[in-house]
């Protein structure tokens, strides 16, 4: 797919960082002049994707691709995987810690949000080795 | 509803966003829950929340919010204050606690609907 590629490291050790490179995106993808409505379901998508790549795994990398009918997300972590992805994307299930609850997260919303935010989700997930998520935000 | 009617309405201090003082706003959501706020906002544009950090703003900026009000007295840090600067957003700070807040201005809310999830 030909387009702009932007990709942002993310810190797991810094909490207080975190969302930090969704930001970046939305306002770049604003910049680029996407329809207000795609940018928002970008930004939606990824700032869950990155906050879950923060409090679950230890940071990862951030991908966003941005082409002529599409916009492709993809959040790669080498963290500690999802066991039971099914039970994690019900909404209310959550393992994050109190760390991650003094910031407001651990609703066990954040999964469900991306799959209703994007076209498309796909989840690669091992235990011990990582997850990769990817979606995909159509243009129209 | 003008931000400074809000801000007069809940004895609030604006901490930034004080040129907005005329700006018109519709609709409010009131959560501590940041996915709360990403899964259940379509257009409102006024969130009410009792949690302190830089998640809220940047939660907020990804709804595309107007104004975040911090009720119970809670104070912003000075960073956070500068990041909602950042993003244009008008900030306030009321002493009501976030029952009280919401009540306040949903008296004041011409068409209260449920969550459409
Ligand atoms: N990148 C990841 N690595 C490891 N586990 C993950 C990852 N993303 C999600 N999970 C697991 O899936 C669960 C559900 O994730 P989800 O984002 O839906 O909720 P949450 O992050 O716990 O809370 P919320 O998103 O509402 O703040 C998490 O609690 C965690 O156990
Ligand atoms: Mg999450």
């Amino acid at each position: 797919m030909p387009g702009l590629t932007f990709t942002y490291a993310v810190d797991g050790n810094d909490y207080h960082k975190a969302g930090e490179a969704s930001r970046s995106a939305k306002f770049a993808l604003k910049k680029l002049g996407l329809p207000p409505e795609v940018v928002r379901r970008v930004g939606i998508c990824m700032y869950e994707g990155e906050i879950n790549m923060v409090i679950h795994a230890d940071g990862g990398t951030a991908t966003l691709k941005v082409g002529m009918d599409e916009i492709e997300i993809e959040l790669e972590d080498k963290g500690p995987g999802i066991p039971d992805l099914e039970l994690a994307m019900q909404e209310g299930w959550s393992t994050a810690d109190s760390q991650a609850n003094q910031l407001g997260f651990g609703a066990g919303m954040g999964l469900p949000n991306m799959r209703r935010y994007s076209d498309e989700m796909q989840i690669d997930t091992t235990v011990g080795e990582g997850t990769t998520v990817r979606m995909i935000i159509k243009i129209r | 509803m003008k931000v400074k009617e809000i801000r007069d309405l809940l004895e609030a201090q604006i901490l930034c966003g004080e040129d907005q003082l005329e700006n018109d706003l519709q609709g409010v959501f009131a959560s501590d829950f940041m996915s709360d706020i990403l899964a259940f906002t379509d257009s409102q544009q006024i969130l009410v929340t009792g949690m302190i950090n830089p998640q809220v703003v940047r939660t907020a900026e990804m709804v595309d919010m107007k104004c975040i009000i911090f009720v119970r007295g809670k104070m912003p840090t000075e960073e956070i204050i500068s990041l909602a600067e950042e993003s244009g957003m008008i900030v306030l700070a009321s002493r009501f606690l976030m029952y009280s807040a919401c009540g306040i201005l949903y008296s004041r809310e011409e068409d209260p609907k449920p969550c459409r999830v």
